[in-house]
C-alpha cells in the first residue's frame, strides 16, 4: 500500500529538476554591460557583433564575454570603467540608428544562457526608474483630422467655382452654398475626394454637413494611437535605456516605462521633439543653387536634393503598407494642396527620381568625458529614393521595399506626420537606492516568515512537517522558476503575494495531516490512516483552492499596477502549491513509509 | 504536538451562542459602517490624486522645518509626515492643477533642500485626480466581481445557502477590515484594496473548508439534526483552522516589521482580515447557513426518476 509506481516518482522528480533549472540563473549576480537594440526593431546578427566588437577593442578595452540576445547585442565588461569607454565609443559611432544602453546585465554561464534561460524582471519598484502614464488627446487627433477635410473641401469648392463658406464645429464641418443650385454639385465633389464622409443637406437646402463616420472616427483614433506609439518608441530609443516599455493601454492610453532612469525631465524633452516629412525632387546635375547633399537612412544612398519642397509632412493624411502587383508598398494619401503640387511636380519630372528626407527633432545622449551630455539634434535622412514613373496626385505609392521596410516606413511615414497631442497623468519616479530597500526588505520578510513556519511544521508535525517543508521549499523555487520563464515582472507586491503564499501553501498539509491524525485517533492503521487522509482532505483543498483562485484571477483581471502584480504571484502560489502540497509531499510519503510494516506514525 | 486535544465538544452553535456571535458581528459591521459613513477613509493619492514624496534625509528630518517652509513656499497644504525611520519623510500634496509635474518636483525640490541638506528623492508620484477615481472605480469593481464568481461557485459545489453563508461571511470581513482602516485613520492605498481581496480569499478558504466537512458529516451523521452536525464539522476542523491561521499569522507578521513602510498597510489589512475571518468562517457562515434552515436534504441529489423508463429486454 501507498506505493508509487517507479515511472510516477521519476515524473515528479523530473518536474521538480526542471523548477530547479527554470529557476538556475536567479542565483548569478549581475555584471556592468552595453547593450545595443536596432532602432527599427530589426535583429542584429553575427556580423554586427563582430563589428561592435572591433570598435569595443578599438576603444582598448577586452570583453569579459559578447552574445547575441532577442536580437540584441550584448557586451558584458569586468569593470564599470571598461563598459563606460567602451559604451562612450559605441555611441559616438551608432548612436544615429542604434540604442546604445549601458546596463546591469546577469551573469548567466553560457550554458545557461544556450538554454534560453533568463532570470526573473524586476518591477521598477525594485529597480527602481520611472513610470510615465500618457493620455492621448482623442479630440485634438479628430479635429486635425477635420481640419484637413475643411481645406480639402474648400479647395475643391474653389476650383469648381462654386461660392461657399466652410465653417467647422462639433466635429462637422458645415458648407453654406451662395446659391441652392450649386448642392448637388457640392455633394458630388465632397463624396468623390472621400465616398466614406457622411454628408447631410442642411434644412435651409443651401447647406451640407459632414460628418466622419464611427468607423472612421474609430481608424483615426487607432492611427493617432498608433502613430504616438511609433514616435515614443523611436525616442525613447534615443535615451541609451536598456530594456525601455514603450506600450499601449485602454482606448486612449499609452505607458512609458524606463528603468534606471531618475530624472523624468529626460522623458519630457522627448514628448516634445517633433519629427516631420519631406518629399524633394533630386539634382542631377548637382550644382542647382540651394540643392543640398542628404544622408541615407541606414543603407539608403545619400542624394543631392533640390531646395523645393514637393509636399511636406503635415500634408500627409494616411499611409499605409500593403502590396501593389505583388510588390511589397506604401500607400501615401496627402491633401489636395499636397496632391495639386504633386500632380505638377510628377507631370513636369517624369522618370526623374525623387527622395522622401525624414526629418526628426530629438534630444541625443552623449557620453562626453564619462559625464552623460544632451543635445538637441535635427536629423535629416533620405529614407527612400524612387524614380517617377507615371502623373499622381494626393494618392501614390512607394515600391521596392521588402515587407518589413515597407511596414516600417508606413509607421515612420505616420510616425513623421502630426501626432496628436499626449499629456501625462501619471508619473511615478522610485530612486535606486528605494528599489534595493524594497528587495533587501521583501526578501527578508520572506526569509524570516518562511523560517518561522518551518519551525513551527516541525515541533508540530515532527517527520511530516519536515516533508511538508521540503514541499514549501520546492513552492519557492517553483514560483521563482514560472516567473522567469513567463518573465513576469517581480514587484514588492508581488513579494507580498509570495509571502501570502507560504502562509497559505501549507494549509493543504494541515488539512492532510490533520486528517491522517483523526483516522489515526479513530483506529486506522497507519498505511490506510495515509491512504485515506489524503483521499478524504482532496476534495476540501481542491475547493478552497479554486475559491482563492477565482479570487486572484478576478484581481489580475479587472486590478491594474500593484494589484496586478499581487494577483500574478498569488496565482502562480495557488497552482504550483497544489503540486507540491498534494503530489510532492505524497510521493515523499510513499517513498519513505509506503509498503512498510509500521507500528505507528511520526506526526 | 497538539495545540488543542484531539476531541473538542465545544459549543459553537446553540441558538444562545449563534445570538452572541451574531450581536458582535453586528455591532463591528454597524461600527466599520459608521465610521466610514462619518470618518470616511485615509485615501492615499492612488485614489485621490496628489503629488507624493518619499525624501531621504543624511540626518534625523526635523518636520516642523520642512512644514514651515513648504507653508512659505505657497505648499500649504501639504501634509508632513515620518516614513519609518527618523530620516525618511514622506510629503504628500493634493492635486496640482495647471502646473507641469516636473515644475513642481523642481520646486519641491528646492525647498526640501532648503536647510542645506543634500536629500534623496527616493520616491517622486504624480497622480492625476482622474485616474485616481478610474483606480476607485476599479478596486470596487474587483471586489463586487469577485463576490459574486464566488457565489456562483459555491452554489455550484454546495447549494445556495452555503453560497449565501459563504458571501455574507466574506463581505462582513471585507466591511470590517475597511471599517478597521476607517476606524483607526490608516493610510488606504492600492495596495490594501489587493489585501482586503486576498483576506476574502483566505476566509473564503476556510470557509469552504469548513462547509465541506459539514457536507461530509450531514451524510455520514444521519438523523443528527442540522445545528449539531455543523457543530460537530466545526469542532473536528478547529485545530486545522486555527494551525493554518497562525502559520499565515507568523509569515505577515514577519511582512510586517521586516517588510517596510510601504508595505506596512498592506500587511495590517492582511492581519485584522484574518482574524476576522477566522471568527467569521466559524460564526458567520455557518450562522447564516442555519439561519436559511440548511438541512441534509438540500445538499442531495433529486433521484432520477426511473419508474417511466421502459423495460429493458
Amino acid at each position: 500500500m501507498n506505493r508509487y509506481p517507479s515511472w510516477l516518482n521519476a515524473l515528479v522528480l523530473a518536474i521538480l529538476l526542471a523548477g530547479c533549472l527554470l529557476a538556475l540563473p536567479n542565483i548569478y549576480g549581475s555584471v556592468d554591460a552595453v547593450q545595443i537594440a536596432d532602432n527599427d526593431g530589426a535583429d542584429f546578427d553575427e556580423v554586427r557583433l563582430e563589428e561592435f566588437l572591433r570598435v569595443v577593442e578599438g576603444a582598448g578595452v577586452t570583453p569579459e564575454a559578447a552574445y547575441l540576445q532577442d536580437g540584441r547585442v550584448v557586451i558584458r565588461f569586468e569593470s564599470t570603467e571598461d563598459q563606460e569607454k567602451a559604451g562612450e565609443r559605441l555611441r559616438g559611432q551608432y548612436s544615429r540608428d542604434a540604442n546604445v544602453a549601458m546596463t546591469l546585465t546577469p551573469k548567466l554561464p553560457e550554458w545557461v544562457r544556450g538554454l534560453g534561460l533568463s532570470p526573473m524582471s524586476l518591477g521598477l519598484d525594485l529597480r527602481g526608474g520611472v513610470y510615465v502614464l500618457l493620455e492621448v488627446d482623442m479630440a485634438t487627433a479628430i479635429d486635425s483630422r477635420m481640419a484637413l477635410y475643411q481645406q480639402d473641401f474648400d479647395d475643391r469648392l474653389r476650383e469648381a467655382r462654386i461660392r461657399h463658406r466652410v465653417d467647422l464645429a462639433d466635429q462637422a464641418i458645415t458648407i453654406r452654398l451662395t446659391r441652392a443650385e450649386d448642392m448637388q454639385a457640392s455633394r458630388d465633389i465632397i463624396e468623390r475626394a472621400d465616398p466614406d464622409v457622411l454628408v447631410a443637406d442642411g434644412t435651409d437646402g443651401k447647406s451640407l454637413t459632414v460628418r466622419m463616420t464611427q468607423t472612421q472616427i474609430q481608424d483615426r483614433q487607432n492611427f493617432a494611437i498608433e502613430q504616438n506609439l511609433t514616435t515614443l518608441r523611436n525616442r525613447v530609443n534615443q535615451l541609451g535605456v536598456a530594456e525601455p516599455l514603450v506600450q499601449r493601454q485602454g482606448v486612449d492610453r499609452i505607458v512609458v516605462q524606463l528603468p534606471g532612469v531618475q530624472d523624468p525631465n529626460q522623458l519630457n524633452k522627448i514628448l516634445t521633439a517633433t519629427a516631420t516629412l519631406e518629399f524633394r525632387l533630386v539634382d542631377q546635375s548637382g550644382d542647382e543653387p540651394g540643392s543640398r547633399r542628404y544622408p541615407g537612412r541606414s543603407g539608403e544612398a545619400p542624394q543631392v536634393l533640390k531646395r523645393q519642397v514637393v509636399a511636406s509632412g503635415d500634408q500627409i493624411i494616411d499611409a499605409k503598407a500593403g502590396f501593389s502587383e505583388g510588390q511589397p508598398a506604401v500607400f501615401i494619401t496627402l491633401d489636395s494642396a499636397g496632391g495639386e503640387r504633386m500632380l505638377k511636380t510628377t507631370m513636369d519630372n517624369l522618370n526623374k527620381p525623387m527622395s522622401s528626407v525624414f526629418i526628426e527633432t530629438r534630444r541625443e545622449t552623449v557620453m562626453r568625458n564619462g559625464v552623460e551630455e544632451q543635445r538637441t539634434v535635427k536629423i535629416e535622412e533620405i529614407i527612400n529614393t524612387a524614380t517617377i514613373r507615371g502623373v499622381f496626385k494626393n494618392s501614390f505609392q512607394i515600391t521596392g521595399l521588402t515587407p518589413m521596410e515597407a511596414r516600417d516606413l508606413a509607421l515612420l511615414l505616420r510616425a513623421g506626420a502630426l501626432a496628436a497631442p499626449v499629456y501625462k497623468i501619471d508619473e511615478r519616479t522610485i530612486g535606486p537606492s528605494l528599489g534595493q530597500d524594497n528587495i533587501d526588505r521583501g526578501f527578508n520578510a520572506i526569509k524570516i516568515g518562511f523560517l518561522a513556519v518551518i519551525i513551527f511544521m516541525v515541533v508540530y508535525y515532527r517527520a511530516f512537517g519536515l516533508i511538508a517543508n521540503v514541499a514549501l521549499f520546492s513552492n519557492l523555487v517553483f514560483i521563482v522558476a514560472m516567473l522567469s520563464f513567463l518573465q513576469a515582472s517581480l514587484t514588492l507586491p508581488g513579494i507580498a503575494g509570495i509571502v501570502l503564499t507560504v502562509g497559505m501553501a501549507v494549509d493543504a498539509n494541515v488539512l492532510i495531516f490533520e486528517r491522517i491524525r483523526e483516522e489515526l485517533a479513530a483506529g486506522s492503521a497507519p498505511q490506510s490512516a495515509i491512504n485515506s487522509g489524503y483521499e478524504k482532505a482532496l476534495s476540501s483543498i481542491t475547493d478552497a483552492n479554486i475559491t482563492t483562485l477565482i479570487a486572484a484571477i478576478v484581481l489580475f483581471g479587472v486590478g491594474t499596477g500593484p494589484i496586478k502584480g499581487f494577483a500574478i504571484t498569488l496565482m502562480l502560489g495557488i497552482i504550483t502549491s497544489m503540486f507540491t502540497a498534494i503530489i510532492g509531499t505524497r510521493t515523499i510519503v510513499n517513498f519513505v513509509f509506503g509498503g512498510r510494516k509500521l507500528q505507528s506514525l511520526p506526526i | 504536538m497538539r495545540l488543542i486535544k484531539d476531541k473538542t465538544n465545544i459549543d459553537f452553535l446553540s441558538a444562545s451562542r449563534r445570538r452572541v456571535a451574531i450581536s458582535v458581528s453586528i455591532v463591528l459591521v454597524i461600527v466599520s459602517l459608521a465610521s466610514l459613513a462619518t470618518r470616511g477613509l485615509e485615501f492615499g493619492i492612488d485614489f485621490t490624486g496628489g503629488v507624493l514624496l518619499e525624501v531621504g534625509y543624511p540626518q534625523a528630518a526635523n518636520l516642523e522645518d520642512i512644514r514651515s517652509n513648504l507653508g512659505a513656499a505657497g505648499f500649504d497644504d501639504a501634509q508632513v509626515q515620518q516614513f519609518g525611520r527618523e530620516t525618511d519623510v514622506l510629503v504628500r500634496l493634493p492635486p496640482q492643477p495647471g502646473s507641469e509635474a516636473s515644475e513642481v518636483r523642481v520646486e519641491l525640490q528646492r525647498v526640501l533642500q532648503a536647510g542645506g541638506d543634500s536629500i534623496e528623492l527616493r520616491r517622486v508620484e504624480f497622480v492625476s485626480a482622474q485616474v485616481g477615481s478610474e483606480l476607485a472605480e476599479r478596486g470596487a469593481l474587483a471586489m463586487v466581481i469577485a463576490l459574486l464568481m464566488i457565489f456562483l461557485y459555491v452554489m455550484i459545489r454546495f447549494q445556495w445557502k452555503f453560497s449565501a453563508g459563504a458571501v455574507a461571511a466574506l463581505a462582513h470581513d471585507a466591511i470590517v477590515t475597511v471599517g478597521f482602516f476607517s476606524v483607526f485613520g490608516l493610510p488606504f492605498d492600492l495596495t490594501v484594496v489587493a489585501a482586503v481581496l486576498a483576506v476574502i480569499g483566505y476566509s473564503l478558504n476556510d470557509t469552504v473548508v469548513a462547509f465541506d466537512r459539514i457536507r461530509e458529516n450531514f451524510f455520514s451523521l444521519r438523523g443528527m439534526s442540522a445545528e449539531e452536525a455543523m457543530n460537530i464539522s466545526i469542532n473536528e476542523m478547529l485545530a486545522r483552522t486555527l494551525i493554518t491561521g497562525i502559520t499565515t499569522l507568523l509569515v505577515l507578521v514577519a511582512l510586517l516589521s521586516l517588510g517596510g513602510e510601504s508595505i506596512a498597510p498592506f500587511s495590517i489589512a492582511l492581519i485584522v482580515g484574518i482574524i476576522i475571518g477566522t471568527y467569521s468562517s466559524i460564526y458567520t457562515a455557518s450562522a447564516t447557513a442555519l439561519a436559511l434552515d440548511v438541512n441534509a436534504q438540500d445538499l442531495i441529489e433529486p433521484i432520477k426518476d426511473v419508474s417511466d423508463i421502459d423495460d429493458l429486454p
